[in-house]
């Protein structure tokens, strides 16, 4: 078993995995850049090292200074919640070379999935469904790239082989703009990720977007905890997450949940995990793999009754699942709301001290944060600063209790995004089915 | 030898009375042993160090250490030593006179050794560290005085 793990992250998920710690007595050792050494977190932990100066590259993002601070402590495992290093295999693999464990799947399977054409070519090789593509990078003869493209059919988009977060792509609707956009993306490409390689795929206009929550041990078992829908976006960002996905035909559901555990089986994966798709007319297509916990994890919570933290982190330590696939049951729905410190209308970051905070409560709503009354929201970092989930025995209670929850949540110092969450929880066609991935921007942002 | 291993006996010997330990395993052998510097002074006799409000030993505590005294901060998160390497004599001591770029420590970091250089010329006012202890990004590991001409008169 674990005795000590190393928190390697900040935040609302720094406090997330210093609970589940709790629960599992395990000793928790905070780190922290010089901006967030006064945190709540910081202070609930054991022990506490400073990693470095407030900029990311130096402290969170710093793969020597981290793992020192695992040496330092004593400690045995490394949780690297989200982003920062949470997909980074060389920080996994030094991780583990230096005799500790990574809370998450091995470097092997973080390398294939992080890479996006070695990652569909693995989904296609077990039978999960991809878009139309240039399966590979693409060619850079130009009549190759006109058969390619008529081949997937228009409009295409080609995107970054080393890109992500919403850069370095571009959809193209017609035969005339394609050589300029491939040579556009690929000097983007080159410029931002050092990495001009580009691959091609079929582009839907209005998908949505979908994900499945996979759990598998080190013994050979792995289940799957259903659906999410995270089509309220802006930027590619999620701005409020659900689960279960709405109107979807169950056994088309049931299909893609055993694709995804069959996968799983093939690459040998380890932990929590989450297959990405677009979901348009009927269909799923594999976009890509989170191979670590994600911000929504709180919804697939809610419905199954399942401590994901604390499952991620007995499944590092050896332990085999405490759940069957029959154990599992989806109960009513839930939504998550991200409370980002930003401007609700320009989405200009605002950084600044709280000087009030009050949490909202009742029955069916979870609060996720590490902000509390004074607490100085620092200008380094991501923006989220809070998540509400509401859980209800269905979609609409859900919503109703969100809803309650947006009016008592009360965030003064700082500009929030709960205005605009506002509207998206009273938007009508919302209120009535899920929307597709382009809804939010398309009505509620200009 | 690991590292780790050395740590503990480090643990073991601030926990007891013992002024220094030596072990042996298989053709290695350690020897740790309290620098008297590390030593706690007597408990029922206050330092000149000790925090008073009375002028007297205020004006004692900035004639030792220097209004001048000058912080070097750990670069980084590791383990302090005070040598090269765990078992070597340390670069400096106190009253160590240092010019800049001399080397005063070592922080190991995931096995590499990075040395830490003193960024003025002065005299070792105060060591805070003892070889073994883990250290944080910006902790205060050394006081270095510049010389002055109230020191010099």
């Amino acid at each position: 078993m674990i005795e000590k793990l190393v928190i390697a992250n900040r935040g609302e998920i720094a406090l997330r995995i210093l609970r589940a710690c709790r629960e599992l007595g395990i000793r928790v050792v905070a780190l922290h850049s010089e901006a967030d050494r006064d945190t709540k977190y910081v202070r609930l932990a054991e022990e506490s090292v400073c990693i470095g100066p407030p900029p990311a590259l130096e402290s969170y993002l710093n793969i020597p200074a981290v793992i020192a601070a695992a040496e330092v402590t004593d400690a045995s495992a490394i949780h690297p919640g989200y982003g920062f290093l949470a997909e980074n295999a060389d920080f996994a693999e030094r991780v583990e070379e230096s005799g500790f464990v990574f809370v998450g799947p091995s470097p092997q399977t973080m390398r294939i999935m992080g890479d996006k054409i070695s990652a569909i070519r693995t989904m296609k090789a077990a039978g999960v469904p991809c878009l139309a593509g240039s399966d590979g990078p693409l060619s850079e003869n130009t009549n190759e790239i006109f058969r390619v493209a008529s081949n997937i059919g228009y409009p295409v988009i080609i995107k970054a082989t080393a890109g992500g977060g919403g850069k370095g792509m571009r959809v193209v609707h017609t035969e005339a703009a394609l050589l300029n956009a491939w040579q556009q993306t690929r000097s983007e490409a080159q410029a931002a990720f050092g990495n001009a390689q580009v691959y091609m795929e079929k582009f839907l206009e209005r998908p949505r977007h979908i994900e499945f929550q996979v759990l598998a041990d080190s013994h050979g078992n792995t289940i799957h905890l259903g659906d999410r829908d995270c089509s309220m976006q802006r930027r590619h960002q999620k701005v409020l997450e659900e689960a279960p996905a709405s109107n979807i035909d169950a056994a088309l559901r049931k299909s893609i949940s055993e694709r995804c555990v069959e996968a799983c089986r093939k690459i040998d994966y380890r932990g929590l995990g989450t297959f990405e798709f677009l979901y348009d007319n009927g269909q799923f297509f594999f976009i890509e793999m989170n191979t670590r916990v994600q911000v929504e994890h709180t919804v697939t919570e809610a419905i199954t009754g399942i401590d994901l933290v604390k499952e991620q982190i007995l499944i590092a330590a050896g332990e085999p699942l405490h759940y069957t696939q029959d154990s599992v049951e989806l109960r009513g729905h839930a939504i998550e709301c991200r409370i980002n410190a930003e401007d609700p209308t320009t989405f200009a970051p605002s950084p600044g001290r709280i000087t009030s905070y009050h949490q909202p409560g009742g029955p069916g709503i979870r609060v996720d944060s590490h902000i509390f009354n004074n607490y100085v929201v620092p200008p380094y970092y991501d923006s989220l600063i809070a998540k509400i989930v509401a859980h209800g025995r269905d979609r609409q209670q859900a919503l109703d209790r969100m809803n309650g929850a947006l009016q008592e949540i009360i965030i003064e110092g700082i500009s929030t995004n709960i205005p605009l969450q506002q509207k998206v929880v009273e938007d009508p066609a919302l209120q009535q089915k899920p929307q597709d991935i382009h809804y939010l921007e398309r009505r509620h942002i200009n | 030898m690991d590292i780790r291993k050395i740590k503990k006996l480090i643990e073991l010997l601030e926990e007891s009375d013992l002024n220094e330990i030596e072990i042996s395993e298989g053709e290695e052998t350690i020897r740790l042993s309290r620098s008297l510097q590390a030593l706690p002074t007597e408990p029922t006799k206050p330092s000149a160090l000790t925090v008073s409000n009375d002028p007297s030993t205020s004006l004692k505590k900035t004639s030792e250490v220097g209004q001048g005294a000058v912080p070097i901060l750990s670069p980084m998160v590791g383990t302090f030593y005070a040598g090269p390497d765990p078992r070597s004599a340390p670069y400096v001591e106190t009253d160590s006179a240092v010019t800049i770029g001399d080397t005063l420590c070592v922080i190991e970091a995931m096995k590499i050794f990075n040395q830490v250089e003193t960024e003025i010329t002065g005299i070792i006012r105060k060591i805070l560290k003892n070889s073994g202890d883990p250290v944080e990004y910006g902790e205060t590991l050394f006081l270095v005085e510049a010389p002055t001409e109230e020191i010099t008169v």
